[in-house]
């Protein structure tokens, strides 16, 4: 008893059954036989049976730390690695049993029960001390006849003595089969397969935490590796297929799927250069750390050169399908770039920025579309109009803040959301349907043509792109490092203080919006010519709500975070498309994850040095 | 010693100075003056209208009656970053620095006054741009070194220790090199040794950068230690104005601060 009292192991039952409880949701709404039609490893473990078995290793791995570190024995640790993998097999199998025709009338009993056993437990917790035994009569009476008519109804309701699956619907043998290691026909086998494998995951989680550090590192590291390109295997397979023979493309792959020889010699190789990395990597980055002005040059030049060679051989590197997908987060780190000179910079929470997306896109097609709602037939090219886009998102941000500088925090907020409201009802208007082509939108817009040649394939745009996501990222440095941006981040910090300071605050905020907005255009115009044709329903606050969160995920204020947060939440939803409707599920656990766990952001804002550079070394105790 | 080293100029006067909240008048009919040079204190028991007088006089509120001049200029009217520009700078009672910025940074963005460069110098890197930049670093340094919070430059405001806090609002007000500064409650919060450091450092504000000091402070012994001007509100009028001497055996002053029956026993003795 004093064992279960205890605040370790509640703490480690309760995480059990909530893992427990994540399983069985994730089973009930179809996304484990989803995930089973993918496979890691070909003919040896799915995505969907990897997520049964990471699980209980995963929580039995942090249950052993929660254990030793509250100072407990080690078998202690490993017992609750076992209790907990048993936990979270236990909804999904008791879902199982209440599932099968032979132990449906477990369901039935138990619903039927559950009255008499909630209002025992409620009455003898509420007034089990008391002396009064009408008291816990009562209780139990009014929670025993309460729950009866809840249960009795909602069973007649959704007809659960029937057929399960007409309430679940995903409760059905795809998940069976999953769930019981393909054990349909013997049910009791397929539990203890299934109570089996995640047992022992759990306890392997937990025999996994005394592993030495190194080793544990490397394991790590390799298994990490390899579930990601297992997983990723039809991207991975992709990007192998544009610098690899079809042979040898064939003895790693099968269809989309990697082979088990290949899986194999992946997993060793990565474990090895984990081993490695753990083993010397703490030399190499303090060697890195004492290296001279010079040397430190040097590397810093050579990685440089490596990383811009990289980015101008992309598209080759990896073929049309991700190209384009790199051209789509191109376009988001152009935007995520602009919204950051207002958001991260000066503190405006601006929710309408596809207000200049829309006009970057608009101004482009309208001018430049050789159909029928194009002004001039193609005497304008994409490159005079590119900079008209800018100027008129630049102006379309100009007039849109003047009416909003008075405005702070959460009214600014609302007051641009209706502002991209507006955009997005003008652009299906009949009012607007002569010029912009109100839902039906702008069609034949021309490509880019680079010296005679049509730039119309995405690795081919893709150095349009990156070239404008350089050159923001360049005006987005220096701007961050000046007087400009000083007066931006004192206004974000106390705007009344800001004003104290001298600066003019109206000024500053209208050259923030102003500024913002420019790189909005050019993403729009970008995107237009891509897409060959423009529609209202393109630019929803959806685009809004994306280049916010981008910003927010990656770090605000860091220009690298936002790199990774366009990369992490542009790039991944479009690789996990064969994941279909759960991916805006694992996008939403992500964001809500992010948000708890590091809500800084995943490259927090680095404070810019000033006195450093001088040669002033910071006093000893004054990290702060 | 009487109204400071430049002799009789008054550097900030008003006449009439009013200032009502919805009916609450919290600076009634305010004639007022401090003497160019001086480290001159306003004192009173709470809610005698100090604080909303250094709000006025900075721009933070407009008053809405009588005048404001400051150095021969009208401040009536005028927003709170052109007084900064005109050369008076003020700190918080409650300290209000730019927490997420770095301590150099809240410095540099005090200078604003002094500062040309543009945006777009600074995106295409003008000469002149990067000249006053880095001259902004330097003197940015200086004053580093100035408010003793040499080598904590690149810390953030927010993780700095109180007393440093305090110094480096100080220091922020003072990049814009103003003539007149306002404090208010510089020792607020502090420790008896952090309270005489803080003190000799106010002294030096006067005698090295020859800046006119006007504070606010509940701290009698500070108060009567540095003032060289004093000046008594309550209830938003001024009851007594004058050298420190004067004001301890002022009755009003007593009876403000004590009660009447604190004068009585004071004026028996």
């Amino acid at each position: 008893m004093d064992l279960i009292r205890s605040q370790t192991w509640r703490a480690n039952l309760t995480l059990g059954l909530l893992a427990g409880a994540l399983i069985l949701y994730c089973g009930a709404i179809g996304m484990i036989a989803a995930f089973d039609e993918r496979e890691v490893v070909n003919d040896f473990i799915s995505v969907g049976r990897l997520v049964l078995l990471a699980t209980p290793f995963i929580v039995g791995y942090m249950a052993a730390n929660r254990v030793k570190s509250a100072g407990g024995e080690t078998i202690t640790a490993l017992v609750s690695g076992i209790v907990t993998g048993v936990l979270i097999a236990l909804p999904s199998i008791i879902l199982l049993l209440f599932n099968s025709d032979e132990f449906r009338f477990l369901l039935d009993w138990s619903l039927r029960l559950t009255p008499f056993v909630a209002a025992t437990v409620v009455a003898w917790r509420m007034h089990g001390d008391s002396a009064d035994t009408r008291l816990l009569v009562g209780t139990w009476l009014l929670v025993a006849v309460l729950l009866g008519i809840v249960l009795g109804s909602l069973a007649l309701i959704f007809d659960v003595k029937g057929e399960l699956r007409s309430v679940l619907v995903n409760i059905n043998r795809d998940w069976v089969d999953v769930i019981t290691f393909d054990n349909r026909g013997d049910l009791l086998m397929g539990i203890v397969t299934y109570g089996g494998m995640s047992l022992g995951s759990g306890l392997a989680g937990s025999i996994f935490y005394f592993f030495p550090r190194t080793p544990r590192r490397a394991l790590t590291y390799g298994l990490g590796v390899t579930i990601v390109v297992g997983a990723f295997g039809e991207t991975v397979r992709l990007v192998l297929q544009e610098n690899l023979e079809r042979d040898t493309l064939n003895t790693l792959f099968r269809r989309d799927t990697l082979r088990q020889s290949a899986a194999l010699a992946l997993f060793i190789i990565s474990t090895v250069v984990g081993f490695l990395w753990a083993m010397y990597g703490q030399q190499v980055r303090k060697s890195v750390h004492n290296m001279d002005g010079s040397q430190r040059r040097t590397t810093r030049l050579i990685s440089t050169l490596i990383f811009v060679a990289i980015l101008l051989m992309l598209p080759w590197l990896i073929g049309r399908t991700l190209s384009d997908v790199a051209v789509t987060i191109g376009l988001f780190v152009l935007m995520g770039l602009g919204l950051n000179i207002a958001i991260g910079l000066a503190g405006l929470l601006d929710l309408g920025y596809v207000t200049n997306y829309a006009v970057g896109a608009y101004i482009l097609a309208v001018l430049t579309s050789i159909g029928p709602l194009g002004l001039f037939k193609g005497t304008f090219t994409f490159w005079m109009v590119i900079p008209l886009a800018l100027l008129a998102a630049m102006f379309a941000g100009f007039m849109f803040a003047v009416p909003v500088l008075r405005m702070r925090g959460d009214y600014l907020a609302i007051a641009t959301l209706g502002f991209g409201e507006i955009i997005g009802k003008l652009a299906i208007s009949d009012w607007l349907k002569p010029i912009i082509g109100g839902a039906q939108g702008v069609q034949a817009i021309q490509k880019p043509v680079f010296f005679g040649a049509e730039l119309r394939n995405p690795e081919q745009l893709y150095y349009i792109v990156l070239v404008a996501c350089l050159v923001t990222l360049f005006v987005s440095i220096r701007l961050n490092n000046s007087r400009t941006g000083r007066q931006w981040m004192a206004i974000r910090e106390d705007e009344d203080v800001a004003t104290a300071m001298g600066i003019d605050t109206a000024r500053a905020k209208l050259l923030a919006f102003t500024l913002s907005a420019a790189t909005g255009g050019v993403a729009g115009a970008i995107f237009a010519a891509k897409v060959g044709s423009v529609f209202p329903n393109s630019f929803t606050v959806f685009i809004s709500i994306n280049v916010l969160s981008l910003i927010i995920v990656g770090g605000i204020a860091s220009n690298p975070g936002i790199v990774v947060g366009a990369i992490v939440l542009i790039g991944l939803p479009e690789l996990l498309r064969e994941f279909s409707d759960f991916r805006f599920l694992l996008y939403g656990a992500l964001l809500i994850g992010m948000m708890i766990n590091r809500p800084q952001g995943l490259i927090p804002s680095q404070i810019a040095t000033h006195e450093i550079r001088s040669g002033v070394q910071a006093k000893a105790g004054a990290g702060g | 010693m009487e109204a400071g080293k430049k002799g009789l100029k008054k550097i900030l006067v008003s006449n009439g100075m009013t200032k009502r909240f919805s009916g609450l008048v919290a600076v009634d009919n305010l004639d007022f003056y401090i003497p160019e040079g001086a480290i001159a204190s306003i004192i009173g028991p709470n809610g005698a209208g100090k604080t909303t007088f250094f709000n006025c006089v900075t721009g933070f509120y407009q008053i809405d009656d009588g005048e404001l001049m400051f150095d021969g200029t009208r401040l009536n009217g005028k927003t709170p970053d052109q007084i900064t520009r005109s050369g008076i700078a003020r700190t918080f009672q409650n300290i209000r620095l730019f927490n997420n910025m770095s301590a150099i940074e809240n410095i540099m963005v005090g200078q604003e006054p002094h500062l040309k460069s543009t945006w777009l110098g600074s995106i295409l890197g003008l000469p002149s741009t990067r000249r006053e930049d880095e001259e902004s670093e330097d003197r940015g340094r200086e004053l580093l070194q100035f408010v003793g919070l040499e080598g904590k430059g690149d810390m953030l405001s927010k993780n700095l220790s109180y007393g440093d806090q305090r110094r480096l609002e100080i220091g922020r007000a003072l990049a814009s090199r103003p003539k007149l500064i306002l404090l208010d409650e510089p020792t607020a919060g502090m420790n008896p040794r952090e309270t005489i450091e803080t003190t000799d450092f106010i002294r030096r504000l006067r005698d090295e950068l020859d800046i006119t000091v006007v504070l606010i402070e509940h701290d009698m012994r500070v108060v009567m230690d540095i003032s060289e001007h004093i000046t008594v509100l309550d209830y938003g009028r001024k009851i007594a104005e004058g050298l420190p001497e004067d004001i301890q055996r002022n009755p009003d002053v007593i009876e403000a601060y004590l009660g009447s029956g604190a004068a009585a026993a004071q004026a028996a003795i």
